[in-house]
């Protein structure tokens, strides 16, 4: 049984790829039907880095993000993090909204809650998949949105799972909507006894 | 030639005069930063949680994570390195609620609560704090100049200011 992030090995990597391909394909399709346009996605990029490199691997840590936090808990507890910077967020907001920026380009309210409602649709498809494939029941949370630097953002689910952890994994993907390419991460924070439960539930208990 | 270094999370670096010491993005994480102006030496470190007395196996790496542990160990290392602890003074920056707006209780209290515990463990050090920007809840970057014992903030979206 696992008992640690450091145990992690290339399977478990191969299986949180999985969890993030199903997870990204399904919000994908949320965001297909929400938006009225093809919607594809990239293979999912898996990472498992320590807490002392994430913030300084970005490639721009102070850039202004959007963030959206779901909680959930019952079979198996944890935190779901959708962040995009905000370039790539406006890129989904101008498909939503004609005034989501003002002349100088900052987001307006209406911006702003589109945004929001994108991110927050992504999280929620994305948990959905999962309890979906697993039968997991899991009750989840509002979505908390914030809108700051990136690497804040991150840190945020970082710190409630920190006694215990020194590592998380990100799993960073990509939409390709109509010529856009939007950058995005969808994060999967949970503790080492339900990623194992996860792990057990998708065949790969090692 | 002046060396720029990044202070991650749970991490803390020490350094001289000319460096520059940077912690990015502080969020509910602060960056502490000790200066002894005699000598030129400094520490800047990044914590993100108050209190070590949670932890199961607090190791070195561990030790550098909490405000009440960081701190001293921190200093120590600056001593051992010829700086003097009577003329030292922190600043300190950091602290927020990122998700200020009805985000859940538990994560909204822990910058305010790493504030606290920031303050007491300098308290219990002996060392002043000359200038602090805490709480709020906006993301903050933090750079010390280790030539002059400048601290900066930079806040998102706004202009860099001098702490």
């Amino acid at each position: 049984m696992l008992k640690s992030y450091k145990e992690l090995n290339e399977r478990h990597v191969d299986t949180i790829g999985e969890i993030g391909s199903i997870g990204a394909g399904n919000a994908a399709s949320s965001l297909s039907r929400m938006l009225g346009e093809n919607v594809a996605i990239s293979v999912p990029n898996v990472t498992i880095d320590d807490y002392s490199n994430i913030i300084g691997s970005l490639d721009n840590p102070e850039g202004s993000a959007i963030a959206v936090l779901i909680h959930f808990e019952g079979d198996i507890r944890g935190i779901v993090l959708f962040v995009a910077a905000i370039e790539d967020a406006k890129k989904i907001a101008g498909r939503l909204s004609g005034q989501y920026s003002d002349e100088d380009g900052a987001l307006t309210d209406i911006g702003t809650s589109a945004i929001m409602e994108v991110g927050n649709i992504l999280a929620s498809s994305y948990l959905g998949s999962i309890t979906q494939l697993t039968g997991l029941n899991i009750d989840i949370s509002v979505p908390y949105a914030a809108i700051d630097m990136m690497g804040a953002l991150l840190a945020v689910p970082m710190i409630e799972f920190s006694v215990d952890e020194s590592k998380l994994f990100l799993v960073k993907e990509q939409f390709y909507i109509g010529n856009d390419i939007v950058d995005s991460q969808i994060i999967l924070f949970a503790d080492v006894p339900s990623l194992a439960k996860l792990m057990e539930r998708l065949g790969a208990d090692l | 030639m002046i060396n720029s270094v990044a202070v991650g999370i749970s991490e803390y670096r020490t350094a001289r005069a000319p460096d520059v010491l940077v912690a990015y993005a502080l969020g509910s994480c602060i960056g502490i930063a000790l200066y002894d102006r005699s000598t030129g030496l400094g520490g800047l470190a990044h914590i993100m949680l108050p209190d070590s007395r949670i932890s199961r196996c607090l190791g070195v790496e561990e030790r550098k994570k909490y405000a009440d542990t960081a701190i001293g160990d921190m200093l120590a290392e600056l001593k051992r390195q010829g700086a003097d602890s009577s003329k030292m003074s922190a600043k300190v920056a950091g602290g927020a609620d990122m998700f200020k707006s009805g985000g859940p209780a538990l994560m909204n209290s822990i910058g305010a609560r790493n504030a606290i515990a920031v303050e007491n463990e300098l308290a219990r050090l002996g060392i002043p704090v000359i200038a602090r920007d805490v709480g709020e809840d906006y993301g903050r970057t933090v750079r010390f100049d280790l030539a002059s014992g400048n601290v900066t903030i930079q806040a998102n979206g706004k202009t860099e200011q001098k702490l």
